[in-house]
């Protein structure tokens, strides 16, 4: 099925009405609506807290839901990127971005070509034999990344990424991400706490509040428009970035703490 | 030379010998007799005397180490994967292994030479006290490994099988190191213990052995002898398993971080 995201195409990835309790009891969603449509570059934005991770791990199929339903459009294969690289400090580069595949019974020799060109799309050609302790926070982050795509996922799946880099690294990573996006026309769902971030990176921002937590605000962002420093400066990306800090703000006044 | 390298060897090597002046100074000028404080000097030329039999009695001391110490690590290896894949059974088995740690190992020791031989019971208190450091240290890095590791590992449906080799076990690796770290001195803990316990009514012939036997013949320069070459075997476990965690550790692990300085 080639579907373009458009209406009336079922999407990637749909939950309807889901809910999440913990044994502890804390209620970490309730009554979830969320679409992952195809090609699209989707953040959850919200405070800490609000379930954006538990929304994932559901879409991941790694947790599971206490209510309401999740659908997958036939088998998606995912990648997952979470906040910390989560590399194997033991295995090299090569090793590392092998996993997936070693997971999956494709021999050392076999994952060569693949392996090399994950490691090419993240700018880290030359650095196989290299162990994490031996990389900077943003290559760690970047080997995490090339790991994910190495089985070219239909959706990339991605927790706060950046959120510990320094600002200029994170800027030059979210720049990284778009072209990756454009040349690989993976799905991807970004979760984040920054406005500016979501902004800059989405096509769509659904804003997420918390206790419990739940969708209150989607803002579409034009997806032709090119994202660049300039795009950073002008007034459409303010009008966004208002939008979306505004709808941020009501989400964490309804609820009872800020 | 840098000045690390003076501060780091040099100084220590240096205190050693100063030490070891002031002893033998100190027995010379006193004229301390030889069956109260032996001189180093006293001391290194019983070891040469007595080399044939101390070397006998030393071999037999790291066999028995050794021994003790294979069988831990492959019981205390093997037990905690089985408690890693059967939860139940860990905690069947706490009681026990508590009774069994905070029992002094020298208590057991004459009750051990009631049922076994004395070489028997050597060997196997050496191996009780370096089982456990080796199986709760293993036990606790199988259970270590990062937690989103293993849901990137659920996530692309590795095997249990896959889980264990490519995750738990690499994960327990420095723990495990640690466990075998502690547990071949301790080893050699052991083994010392039930010699000095089985005395003189066992037919060992460990250093341990050699230490009671010179006791009662009051010939103290070969009983510090002996005691040297115990000193000698401890340094030389201590630093096997430092090369090898080095060997094993020193690309990947944090713990080796302070040598680059
Ligand atoms: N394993 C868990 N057990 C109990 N509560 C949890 C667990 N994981 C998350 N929570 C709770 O669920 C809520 C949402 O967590 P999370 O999805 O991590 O939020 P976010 O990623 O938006 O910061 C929080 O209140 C958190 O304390
Ligand atoms: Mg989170």
């Amino acid at each position: 099925m080639r579907a373009e995201g458009g209406a009336g195409v079922t999407p990637l990835v749909t939950l309807r009405g889901v809910e999440k309790a913990f044994k502890s009891g804390t209620v970490a969603l309730q009554n979830v609506d969320l679409d992952i449509r195809d090609g699209e570059f989707l953040s959850l934005l919200g405070p800490s807290g609000c379930g954006k991770s538990t929304v994932l791990r559901i879409v991941a199929g790694l947790t599971t839901i206490s209510g309401g339903h999740v659908q997958w459009r036939g088998q998606p294969s995912l990648g997952f990127v979470f906040q910390e690289p989560t590399l194997a400090p033991w295995s090299d580069v090569f090793d590392n971005v092998w996993l997936p595949l070693r997971l999956n019974g494709v021999s050392r020799r076999d994952a060569r070509a693949p392996v090399e060109e994950a490691l090419a799309n993240v700018g880290l050609t030359g650095f196989e034999r290299a162990y994490p302790r031996e990389l900077s926070g943003g290559m760690k982050m970047r080997v995490s990344i090339a790991r994910a795509l190495v089985l070219k996922p239909a959706v990339l799946l991605m927790d706060e990424p950046f959120a510990a880099l320094d600002e200029i690294t994170r800027a030059k990573l979210n720049d990284d991400l778009l072209s990756l996006r454009a040349n690989l026309r993976t799905t991807i769902v970004f979760v984040t706490h920054s406005v500016y971030e979501s902004v800059y990176l989405s096509t769509r921002i659904c804003v997420m509040a918390p206790r419990p937590g739940r969708v209150v605000a989607e803002i579409a962002v034009d997806p032709s428009v090119v994202r660049d420093e300039e795009y950073r400066l002008g007034p459409y990306y303010a009008d966004r970035a208002r939008e979306a800090s505004t709808a941020l703000h009501a989400a964490m006044g309804a609820s009872k703490c800020a | 030379m840098s000045r690390e390298t003076i501060e780091d060897y040099l100084f220590p090597a240096l205190m050693l010998v100063i030490a070891i002046a002031a002893w033998e100074a100190y027995v010379r000028l006193a004229h301390v007799p030889s069956f109260l404080l032996p001189a180093p000097s006293e001391v290194m030329t019983t070891l040469i005397q007595d080399w044939s039999t101390l070397f006998a009695s030393l071999l037999i001391t790291l066999m028995t180490t050794f021994e003790a110490l294979l069988a831990a690590m492959i019981g205390g290896v093997a037990l905690a994967l089985i408690f890693h894949l059967w939860r139940p059974l860990e905690r069947a088995f706490f009681p026990f292994a508590v009774i069994l740690q905070v029992t002094p190992v020298i208590s057991i020791a004459p009750l051990l030479l009631v049922y076994l031989s004395s070489g028997e019971a050597v060997l196997v208190c050496a191996f009780l006290v370096a089982f456990f450091p080796i199986l709760s240290n293993t036990a606790l890095g199988l259970a270590s490994a990062d937690h989103n590791l293993i849901d990137l590992f659920e996530l692309y449906g590795a095997s249990s099988w896959q889980q264990l080799r490519l995750l738990r076990m690499p994960a327990a690796l420095p723990y495990f190191l640690g466990g075998l770290r502690i547990g071949g001195g301790l080893s050699l803990v052991g083994a010392i213990v039930a010699e000095i316990a089985a005395g003189s009514a066992g037919s060992g012939s460990g250093l341990a052995y050699r230490i009671v036997e010179s006791g009662f013949r009051l010939n103290i320069p070969r009983m510090f002898a002996a005691l040297f070459l115990i000193s000698i075997t401890g340094i030389l476990i201590f630093l096997f398993f430092t090369a090898l965690t080095y060997m094993l550790l020193h690309r990947w692990h944090d713990s080796m971080r302070a040598r680059e300085r």
